[in-house]
């Protein structure tokens, strides 16, 4: 039966943790929606890996517990839990045919024959390996190997939920889109709980309905690819998502202004009374967002160029505003008009400004 | 410093490894090998830097012949793939080898410096195994720095780094080449990095370099598909077009025109970068019905893969946008955005507004 999974637990390496530090995961809650595809997404060391084995039962979390569909799961193995993996790199069995290998999963759980064949065939067609069922998986390449490991992983019908561990490292850059669409694919014809880890942007993205973006133990955003854009809930989801990242600028709010070191903005009331009260306010803007102008204008800081560099489609400026350095993207395929050590004026408050008290976003 | 290659080549067990060229680096800037892996980026740098003897051809450092003489008797510096340091020195020894070699005074000073720069100067009484990837790989840079020499070599010195690592590190060494007044080699498979990079560009195929030049040059005007492939990222589409009554036909049957080209052609193949294909219409567009394979969304930009008949296109979109796997999309492109190359891949015509401007 597809899961409906629920955590509310914290795991630590060490016995006695005492800061947080210490945590691999900070005590958190968290669902995975029956049928949904979700991602994990954070650097190495993010606890992105750890919370994926406490969901498949190799960890036991240290506090708290995870039920599956309301049955409390904490102290069941793997293979009680009805879970399929698939790993970096590919397990299969170099002796055995393509078939075979799609076939094992199935054979152990003793299904009939005849539905195994079914299942099979109906798995090898989504994943385009029907023309090698009968060719033995020795002499196949990295790709084609990983293809067979996914197969294996998807081929259970009753299974609660498939994990992923970076799945595609092994991949060639080529074709990666192509296994990354196979997946969706899949993903739109199976139904299963689909929970993914990677560091990959681009693949996180891509493939889930809903990213978990993590960092330091701590799940700091929840959301699609668009929310994690446009509205990124903590300045590190700003920070990874976006090449470059969100830029920041530190602020302080007084009664009707914005205070960006030397620079004042006027801010509009209402904004200025959400923004009252703050004592650690950080002004975010993706460099997307942000326009140049010679003179300055509504919302603008005045900054020094300190760089340009022509991406052939579109163009980045790198400018000191202040303290901070504030990259602005210009699309298509025009020279820039600014010159290196001149002052521009960069409008950074918008529409799409956001404004993080403690590195959340509360505006 | 100049650096000349005179008919080079290196063949390695009867196999060319390196077809004969000649190249003259671009002195004090950076020069990016851009291709795909096995292009013989690694090949080319190490009989520059003299690592490995050429087959045929000589090698000339500042107007002297250096060919056959040894990477000890030369002043480079190399930075690697994997992160190569002392494992049992700790950072600071690390990045004082060189200068020690050299009899440097002021050591401590120098090394607090450069440690600075590379944003590792807290931890210059650690190992190297204590350190992360990224961090690693920076103490490797510093050392190759403090060695001071006229020329460093890198070799796809990012690849083992996380993206988000990597973009620091790139700004990083960006400022560096900024400021310094060497010579730098710098091998990539990867489009991006060279234009952030600058500088002058090389793309390498199949032992052969295919065009050098200055790296907007070089990418806005490829002179062969070979280039224009290997400098696309993603994949430049590439449609192929029939002379037809006036006009020139794709395999989807929709027709454009392509000025400047002769129907005489017969056959010619079309270049368009990812970035032309667009979902509003504009003047003079041809209109493409095509399906949604994948769209691929990196946050910044996405990247949307479609089928056109037996056409497989791809279209990039500023921003996160949405598309069902399996949708009818309407897709244009205007010829004035397109390159056109001949059945042997070479560039018969620049998309229009690049012809003649700079």
């Amino acid at each position: 039966m597809v899961a409906h999974i629920e955590l509310d637990l914290a795991h630590s390496y060490h016995a006695n943790p005492q800061q947080d530090a210490d945590y691999a995961l900070l005590p958190l809650k968290m669902t995975f929606k029956a049928g949904g595809a979700y991602a994990l997404l954070g650097p190495s060391g993010c606890g992105k890996t750890t919370m994926l084995n406490i969901i498949s039962g190799l960890v036991q979390p240290s506090h708290g517990h995870l039920t599956f569909n309301g049955e409390d799961v904490t102290s069941l193995t793997p293979q009680q839990r009805n879970i399929a993996q698939v790993f970096q790199f590919p397990v299969i069995y170099d002796t055995m045919t393509v078939g075979e290998n799609l076939a094992f999963p199935l054979r152990n759980r003793q299904m009939p024959r005849e539905q195994i064949r079914q299942r099979v065939g109906q798995i090898a067609e989504m994943l385009e390996l029907n023309g090698q069922l009968n060719q033995r998986a020795a002499g196949l390449s990295a790709d084609a190997k990983q293809k067979i490991s996914l197969g294996r992983g998807l081929v259970r019908p009753d299974v609660a939920a498939i994990l992923f561990d970076e799945p595609l490292t092994v991949i060639d850059p080529h074709l990666k889109w192509q296994l990354r669409r196979k997946l969706k694919q899949v993903h739109q014809e199976l139904k299963h709980t689909l929970i993914y880890v990677t560091h990959d942007q681009v693949e996180a993205l891509t493939f889930a309905q809903e990213v978990v973006v993590m960092t330091r133990g701590r799940a700091v955003q929840v959301g699609s690819a668009e929310a994690l854009f446009e509205r990124p809930a903590h300045t590190f989801v700003g920070h990874f998502i976006g090449s470059p990242g969100m830029n920041f600028l530190p602020a302080v709010c007084t009664a009707q202004s914005l205070h960006i070191g030397a620079s004042q903005l006027a801010l509009p009331p209402e904004l200025a009374q959400q923004l009252a009260g703050t004592t650690s306010l950080k002004l975010g803007v993706r460099p997307e967002y942000i326009t140049v102008h010679a003179q300055p204008v509504a919302g603008s800081l005045p900054a020094k160029v300190l760089r340009w560099q022509d991406l052939g489609i579109s163009g980045l400026l790198t400018t000191q505003c202040e303290a901070a350095t504030v990259r602005v993207r210009l699309a298509g395929a025009v020279a820039s008009q600014w010159q290196v050590g001149q002052t521009v004026h960069v409008q950074v408050i918008g529409s799409h400004s956001c404004f993080y008290e403690n590195e959340e976003l509360i505006v | 410093m100049t650096l000349k290659l005179e008919k080079i080549s290196q063949t390695v067990g009867g196999q060319m490894h390196i077809y004969p060229l000649d190249l003259a680096l671009a002195p004090n800037a950076v020069t990016v090998f851009l291709g795909a892996t096995q292009a013989g980026k690694t090949s080319l740098m190490r009989l520059m830097a003299g690592l490995d003897t050429p087959t045929a051809g000589q090698v000339w450092v500042d107007g002297k012949d250096v060919t056959g003489m040894g990477v000890r008797d030369r002043n480079v510096a190399m930075v690697y793939q994997q992160f190569i340091n002392y494992p049992s020195m700790n950072v600071f020894d690390n990045i004082a080898s060189p200068m020690r070699l050299r009899g440097d005074k002021d050591i401590a000073t120098k090394v607090k410096v450069l440690a600075a720069r590379l944003r590792i100067d807290p931890f210059l009484d650690r190992l190297p195994a204590a350190l992360s990837g990224g961090q690693q790989q920076r103490v490797a840079l510093a050392r190759a720095l403090a060695k001071q020499a006229p020329l460093m070599f890198l070799d796809e010195p990012l690849v083992n780094l996380d993206y988000k690592l990597r973009e620091e590190l790139r700004e990083d060494l960006t400022q560096l080449f900024e400021a310094g007044s060497g010579t730098v080699v710098y091998a990539t498979t990867e489009p991006t990095e060279a234009l952030l990079l600058g500088g002058y560009t090389a793309v390498m195929k199949e032992g052969r370099v295919l065009q050098y030049g200055p790296t907007l040059e070089v990418f806005r005007r490829p002179q062969s598909l070979d280039v224009a492939r290997a400098f696309s990222d993603p994949p430049i589409n590439v449609l192929q077009a029939r002379a037809m009554a006036g006009s020139w036909q794709l395999d989807d049957h929709s027709a454009l025109a392509l000025t400047q080209i002769n129907s005489d052609a017969g056959h010619v193949q079309i270049g368009l970068r990812a970035s032309a294909l667009r979902t509003d219409m504009r003047t003079g567009d041809v209109a493409l019905k095509a399906t949604v394979q994948l769209a691929e969304i990196s946050g910044t930009d996405t990247f949307v893969h479609l089928s056109c008949g037996s056409m497989e296109l791809v279209m990039q979109k500023t921003g996160v946008h949405f598309f069902e796997i399996g949708a009818a999309l309407q897709v244009y492109l205007n010829e004035r955005d397109a390159y056109v190359f001949n059945d042997e891949g070479k560039l018969m015509r620049l998309p229009l507004d690049m012809a003649g401007a700079n």
